[in-house]
């Protein structure tokens, strides 16, 4: 049985401001059906202050006490009081959460962020990033988001504020790289924001090739060799073993693009041409 | 407060009987049954007869018991024996839905080198037989199948499996461990090599279990010590608790009739009438082919804890297969083996009764469960939504 504290149990019980506001001026709908909790959050303003607010979850009784204890802390609140509050709060407010239900708080957080945006006509940056977690469809940056905020060191740690990684688990790599990122261990090679001239990239190509590409076919007796770049199209030949290899398809598009598309720009498409 | 206690497959009371029985070696008669005087040798005496009645209700010979822990100590002990005695082979088939005592164990030994084969289910919960015999080979070396699954109560087919893997020098285990005292059993006429039962599932205590094992099956212990149970188990005999099981297991065969006729029918009547009152529900798996107590109720647009906790106010104990309070994040692997809905899959709840249910807290349950269900759904982003069929 989870140790939930009297005020979580009391929130599950007695869950406050529960319903629908029909006219409301922001609304933030997370989380789905599949991944086990979701929360409908609305927000009825005055001015710039929070006059009304209501919720509807679907989840456990940490979700319904987390949905609960924020909006009794939102009432009252002005906007900008509102955008302050973390999932540390939410769940400070509830005297602490098992650290297995800790996304329930974060599911708070994020569902209030996402009435505020509506509201503003924004969008919530985080949910604009790049999908880490297929299963739950948990982005980069809400990662590197409750990774700073909470200062989580572990996987295990972000599956419990996120969810992301307790499914099929094949994202814990990219997982930990964040984490590594964010402690500032190893950062990972920000991506090159700035545009390269083709002389630029034809030079990084042909390095990349050099450094780390040839090497690999070499173990296996093959080769390759470098025939043009044209706009993002790289045109190469196969050399050795690999020009016969039937899995040369393979080679190419698994291996020396993911490589030049990690180290010189993601948009290049690799094309074998055949002597 | 009032108590109904509906939660059997996770573990059951002592009942008085067996109680009694076990009590008095644990106080006046606490001699090691390994020692060589009379105080200790009737410790020895009552241990053989609770070997007979576990072997009885078997339709078992008492030489084919060994005494063990627990339900996965004999599951463990079962499969590393029959992997040790045939070295050459490296294939497990299992299935999808087992309990962690078996999925767990076969999936570490998926690390170590072995080609495991997880046999589906459809969705009622019934075994992919094709499946399961398209998957044989020359080097199958066990194949470790539940008599009946503890979450959706469904029965597979033990007795037509084993007859189909006689002579084909593959062993068989069953994890029975919620069939026995529930179903008849007599593996005088169900070719089984191995089958594991669990104590406190039948009203004897926590901490002890059995390894029926057929004579003649290449055998070695998995905890290696003593010359206990002829050599099979190493450890002093957890004697109260081995007579606590020889007890439970008479019992359970004067109770067995009683269980599929007087338990099955409140069983039957609790699902009947919940699924009469409360709109979209639905039980999961076969309603047929199904042990008598059991009933796994998906519930749609809510979640397990909120139900488990709100039936708690009224002293009900069940169980869920939701992720919430596992504390895992996905439904159960059977429900989802299953391909049980979402909708419904995260709010599923298990039933499972006791021969000590009475009809009156049956009726406790049907009073109480309808509104809970609403009352969570009330507060449910999805639960208008489904009504409107727009989700």
């Amino acid at each position: 049985m989870w140790e939930y504290t009297e005020k979580v149990k009391e929130h599950f019980l007695n869950p406050r401001n529960v319903g629908i506001i029909e006219n409301a001026d922001g609304v933030g709908e997370v989380g789905s059906l599949a991944c086990g909790d979701a929360l409908t959050l609305y927000l009825k303003l005055d001015d710039d202050r929070i006059a009304d607010v209501k919720f509807q979850t679907f989840g456990c009784a940490s979700a319904i006490a987390s949905s609960s204890a924020l909006t009794e802390m939102l009432k009252g609140m002005t906007l900008d009081e509102a955008k302050k509050i973390s999932n540390d709060d939410i769940a400070e407010s509830l005297g602490g959460l098992p650290k297995e239900k800790m996304h329930c708080s974060v599911m708070g957080r994020e569902a209030l962020e996402a009435a505020i945006a509506n509201y503003e006509g924004t969008r919530v940056k985080e949910v604009e990033g790049e999908i880490v977690c297929e299963c739950f469809g948990v982005t980069d940056l809400q990662i590197e988001r409750v990774v700073r905020e909470n200062q989580l060191t572990t996987i295990e740690d972000v599956t419990s504020y996120v969810k992301a990684g307790g499914g099929c688990e094949s994202c814990h790599d990219r997982i930990q790289e964040i984490i590594d990122s964010v402690l500032g261990k190893d950062p990972r090679p920000k991506k090159k924001k700035t545009k390269l001239t083709n002389i630029q990239k034809i030079k990084m190509i042909e390095e990349t090739l050099e450094r780390e590409i040839r090497p690999a076919l070499e173990k296996d007796g093959g080769n390759i060799e470098l025939i043009d770049v044209d706009g993002n199209a790289v045109y190469v030949q196969l050399r050795g073993t690999c020009a016969s290899c039937r899995l040369s398809e393979v080679t190419l598009s698994k291996y020396v693009q993911t490589k030049l598309r990690e180290l010189v720009t993601p948009e290049l498409v690799v094309e074998e041409v055949h002597p | 407060m009032k108590m109904v206690y509906v939660d059997n497959n996770a573990t059951t009371q002592v009942s008085p009987e067996v109680f009694e029985e076990m009590a008095p070696y644990l106080t006046k008669y606490y001699g090691n049954p390994s020692s060589m005087y009379t105080f200790a040798g009737q410790v020895g005496d009552k241990l053989k007869e609770a070997r007979v009645k576990v072997a009885d209700l078997l339709g078992a010979a008492p030489e084919e018991v060994v005494f063990t822990s627990c339900g996965t100590e004999s599951d463990s002990t079962g499969i590393h024996a029959a992997l040790i005695s045939n070295p050459d082979k490296r294939h497990i088939v299992t299935t999808r839905v087992e309990h962690p005592a078996v999925k767990s164990l076969c999936e570490d030994l998926a690390k170590r080198g072995y080609r495991v084969t997880f046999v589906p289910v459809d969705h009622k919960g019934n075994l992919d037989l094709d499946y399961l015999f398209d998957h044989l080979s020359e080097d199958t070396a066990v194949v470790s199948i539940m008599w009946a699954n503890n979450e959706s109560g469904v029965i597979f087919p033990v007795p037509q499996i084993a007859e189909t893997l006689q002579d084909r020098g593959i062993v068989f285990h069953t994890d029975a461990v919620q069939t026995v005292g529930k179903i008849p059993i007599d593996l005088s006429s169900v070719p089984v090599d191995m089958l594991s039962l669990s104590g406190h599932k039948l009203h004897a205590p926590k901490g002890v279990g059995a390894l029926y094992v057929r004579k003649g099956t290449k055998f070695s212990p998995f905890l290696i010590g003593g010359h206990q149970e002829h050599g099979r188990r190493g450890g002093t005999e957890n004697t109260a608790s081995i007579i606590a099981l020889g007890k439970a297991c008479e019992l359970a065969g004067q109770h067995i009739e009683d269980e599929n006729t007087r338990v099955k029918q409140l069983r039957d009547k609790l699902e009947k009438e919940l699924l009469a009152r409360i709109e979209k529900a639905a039980v999961n798996g076969d309603r047929i082919n199904r042990l008598p107590n059991t009933t796994s109720i998906g519930f749609d647009s809510v979640e397990g804890e909120g139900i488990l906790l709100l039936m708690d106010q009224f002293g009900i104990c069940a169980s869920s297969g939701s992720a919430c309070t596992s504390g895992s994040l996905e439904p159960s692997h059977v429900l989802r083996a299953m391909g049980v809905p979402f909708t419904s899959a995260h709010g599923s709840i298990r039933f499972s009764l006791s021969r000590y249910n009475t009809e009156e807290q049956i009726d406790y349950i049907i009073e109480h469960l309808p509104p809970i269900i609403d009352r969570l759904r009330q507060m449910s982003p999805f639960w208008k939504k489904s009504q409107t069929g727009s989700t």
